[in-house]
């Protein structure tokens, strides 16, 4: 089981901040991939990857990034801190 | 070293006097202050968002990339979220170093790099509606110059 979280507006394209889900996916792309095909409102808020940021267990990192042993994938736009 | 993430204000004037004192072997402090702008008018508040399990940890590691960087004595990183209005303090920085070339170099090092690897999400609430603000170009070619 993992832990998918959504911030901004990938939080609202979804409609909800946070899902566990049983998943075989081996990379963050591919779970991606899962969730497009999912429903609409996820293939609305990953249609375009450049738009969007991903961490795995709370470290930026990019969408090849292996999913084994990992808890908690996040999903959200370009941070605007500051 | 210092971070602090968190829904209040801070009282600037406390913060900085706190950072300041007893420190005579640092030459240098810079302070600098995020405030919310209005930038076209209208903007009734600013949601600032974030993500709790990462955020601290995030801003910590920037900072020891500052420390790694330069010589400093010590920094202080405030950062707010939640509701803010136009005028109120999102965010500040404190940086002491010896000579003042590190206090400020640092202290925008941290800047820069606050806008585009802290986990914060900006979202505009206007007479007219809503928008989350876009990260710019220019904040990811800051980076670069580090």
């Amino acid at each position: 089981m993992i832990d998918v979280v959504y911030f901004a507006w990938v939080r609202e394209r979804i409609g909800l901040p946070k899902e566990r889900l049983d998943t075989t996916s081996a990379t963050v792309r591919e779970l991606v991939t899962e969730l497009r095909a999912r429903e609409d409102r996820y293939e609305a808020a990953f249609a375009d990857l450049s738009a969007l940021r991903v961490a795995v267990d709370q470290e930026l990192t990019d969408f090849d990034a292996p999913l084994a042993g990992v808890r908690e994938v996040a999903f959200f736009p370009p941070m605007t801190g500051g | 070293m210092a971070v602090r993430v968190q829904d209040k204000d801070f009282d600037l004037g406390a913060e900085v006097a706190a950072f300041c004192r007893g420190r005579a072997d640092m030459g240098a402090i810079v302070t600098f202050t995020g405030v919310v702008r209005d930038v076209g008018g209208g903007l009734k508040h600013m949601l600032i968002e974030h993500y709790p399990a990462m955020t601290q940890a995030a801003i910590e590691k920037i900072e020891a990339e500052a420390v790694q960087r330069w010589s400093l004595g010590d920094s202080l990183i405030i950062h707010r979220f939640g509701a803010l209005e136009p005028g109120d303090r999102i965010m500040m920085v404190a940086t002491a170093a010896p000579h003042r070339a590190d206090a400020f170099q640092a202290a925008e090092f941290l800047m820069d790099y606050l806008k585009s690897r802290a986990p914060f999400w900006k979202k505009e609430v206007t007479d007219t509606g809503e928008s989350w603000v876009s990260a710019k170009d220019e904040d990811e070619d800051a980076l670069n110059r580090w």
